[in-house]
């Protein structure tokens, strides 16, 4: 079933008894010859470049909830490509070219908005690694622009220029980057894939992976055995959990990640606007509402919510950025469970069985990376060798030291990111 | 959430800053291989239920702790000082 606009108004004329299920509600078969644990967004694009790139149909998701009920629809929706380092900066910048033609590809309305990020910066040393990171922007073939102080204001004269701690001193700005409906962006995929003859299979659950000299050739989950040749793990805060079902242990902590939103208003907040010295940033979803986040709580967690101390302390950046928030009601908050890997970048790579392939370490930003990794994970997994734009994302960077993607400069280590 | 520290009382999570599974307390031998070091540093179990780890009483009496704490309910079911029995 496609959308179009004579089918929307058709549908609105005939009291929209046409629609159907956009996919299927298939039993497992007892075999398959590639098996995607996860249908979060990761999951689901991979299901989809699979069959739509490589034509592998016999292909399975497992979800143990229900599609699209894990971070890809709990995230702050940003979506943009303005690393710094060699391998996120490629690797972002093919997932952003997927974004702007994704809606054509899927033919579903994901709501992508390129309204342009801003990064803000209050220090002279700021500005010059703003300048820095926006020329390796430029130089990866995607923009940015250097904004001044003015530059800013006349953008978001409603942020308060001068506080004392930290005075607004520019921004970097992408125009390029936005937002896009994270539901939607789930859904469209799952459509895509399952009309390509996927089965997505929610409520199962994998509780074990079966190896069979040194070879993977099945999973075992809640709604029976499976046998398959490939097997590809992409469940974000669980990764630990299932990647120990095949005798790993992983370079991970899953932690809690808070985002808030408020009653709906008018239109206000034109761009995703980030705050990095408050650790917030903030835009408006196409409801009204303000939609809005800060730093992870910083304690390892398998908690869906988070706790009060980050809400606070999210609540006092935004009124130090922009005081005119306080007169916003906040509606809801919720969490996220995130797989943070140390040096803050992610991991698509084989293992060390033969046929399981990993996808984890998305930290809180793989939202934006659903096309791209769903694309280079799909290539390794049908060909056996990694996609070019996300080759430097390997699992063995952490023991010898090579290619570490350490974005903040922190260091490659557990809960510095 | 709530930490009783041994020396200072219960105490608000704000007080405090963690750095980790209390793993971390027990250092490869000094001659151990590069992998057994990497392994120590990066990999962890990530638990899911009740874990050992080491928190930092910042706002308060400065001492280590290690807390069991429980991540997917944040319950936390037992806290003491970080003893010769924790660390090298
Ligand atoms: C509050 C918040 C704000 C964020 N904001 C942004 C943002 O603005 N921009 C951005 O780029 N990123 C953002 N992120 C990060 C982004 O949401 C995640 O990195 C990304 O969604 C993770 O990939 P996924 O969609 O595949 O994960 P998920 O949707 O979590 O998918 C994993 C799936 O695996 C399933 N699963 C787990 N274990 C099993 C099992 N044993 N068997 C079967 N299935 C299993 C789960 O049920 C789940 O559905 C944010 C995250 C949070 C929480
Ligand atoms: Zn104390």
């Amino acid at each position: 079933m496609g959308f179009s606009g004579w089918r929307i108004l058709r549908e609105g004329l005939t009291g929209n008894r046409g629609w159907r299920p956009h996919w299927r509600d298939p039993a497992p078969k007892s075999s398959y010859d590639t098996v995607i644990i996860g249908g979060g967004g990761h999951g689901l694009a991979t299901a989809y470049y699979l069959a739509r790139e490589h034509g592998l149909t016999d292909v399975a998701v497992l979800e143990k909830g229900y599609l699209g009920g894990g971070n890809v629809g709990r995230n702050t929706t940003i979506v943009r490509a303005n690393y710094n380092l060699p391998g996120n900066s490629e690797f972002y910048s093919h997932s952003l070219k997927l974004w702007e033609g994704l809606e054509q590809d899927l033919n579903f309305n994901a709501m992508m908005s390129q309204r342009g990020v801003l990064n803000l910066f209050h220090s002279d040393g700021q500005r010059d690694y703003a300048a820095r990171r926006g020329n390796s922007m430029i130089n990866q073939g995607d923009d940015a622009v250097l904004l001044d102080r003015e530059g800013v204001r006349r953008m978001v004269p409603y942020l308060d220029f001068d506080q004392g701690r930290f005075p607004i001193y520019g921004g970097l700005f992408h125009p390029r980057g936005g937002t896009a409906r994270h539901d939607a962006v789930a859904w469209g995929y799952a459509r895509g894939a399952d009309r390509r003859g996927v089965d997505l299979i929610q409520n199962c659950a994998v509780t074990g992976i079966d190896i069979e000299g040194g070879r993977v050739t099945g999973v075992q989950t809640t709604r029976g055995a499976i046998r398959a040749r490939r097997v590809g793990i992409v469940v974000a805060g669980r990764s630990s959990q299932v990647a120990a079902m095949a005798g790993m242990r992983l370079p991970i902590e899953s932690h809690i990640l808070q985002a808030f939103v408020t009653e709906g208003l008018k239109p206000v907040i034109d761009h995703v606007v980030t705050f990095g010295m408050g650790h917030f940033y903030i835009s408006q979803s196409d409801k009204g509402g303000l939609v809005f986040g800060g730093d992870l709580d910083f304690h390892a967690s398998y908690a869906a919510r988070g706790n009060l101390p980050m809400a606070e302390h999210v609540m006092e950046a935004a009124m130090t950025l922009m005081p005119v928030i306080g007169k916003a009601r906040v509606l809801r908050s919720w969490g996220g469970i995130m797989d943070m890997s140390p040096d803050g970048s992610p991991i698509i790579d084989r293992t060390e069985v033969e046929g399981l392939y990993l996808n984890c370490g998305w930290c809180y930003g793989g939202f934006k990376a659903v096309p791209g990794s769903g694309f280079s994970f799909a290539h390794l997994i049908a060909t056996g060798r990694p996609h070019e734009p996300a080759a430097r994302f390997r699992l063995d960077r952490f023991a010898t030291g090579r290619g570490l993607m350490d974005e903040e400069g922190t260091g490659a280590q557990h809960n510095l990111h | 959430m709530r930490i009783d520290c041994p020396l200072c009382g219960a105490r608000d999570r704000r007080e405090f800053s963690v750095l980790g599974d209390a793993a971390m307390a027990v250092r490869p031998e000094v001659g151990a291989d590069t992998q057994t070091w990497s392994d120590w540093l990066h990999l962890r179990d990530n638990t899911a239920g009740r874990l050992r780890e080491l928190w930092y009483h910042e706002g308060g009496c400065a001492a280590w702790l290690v807390v069991e704490r429980d991540t997917v309910s944040h319950a936390v079911h037992g806290v003491s000082l970080v003893g010769a029995s924790d660390a090298d």
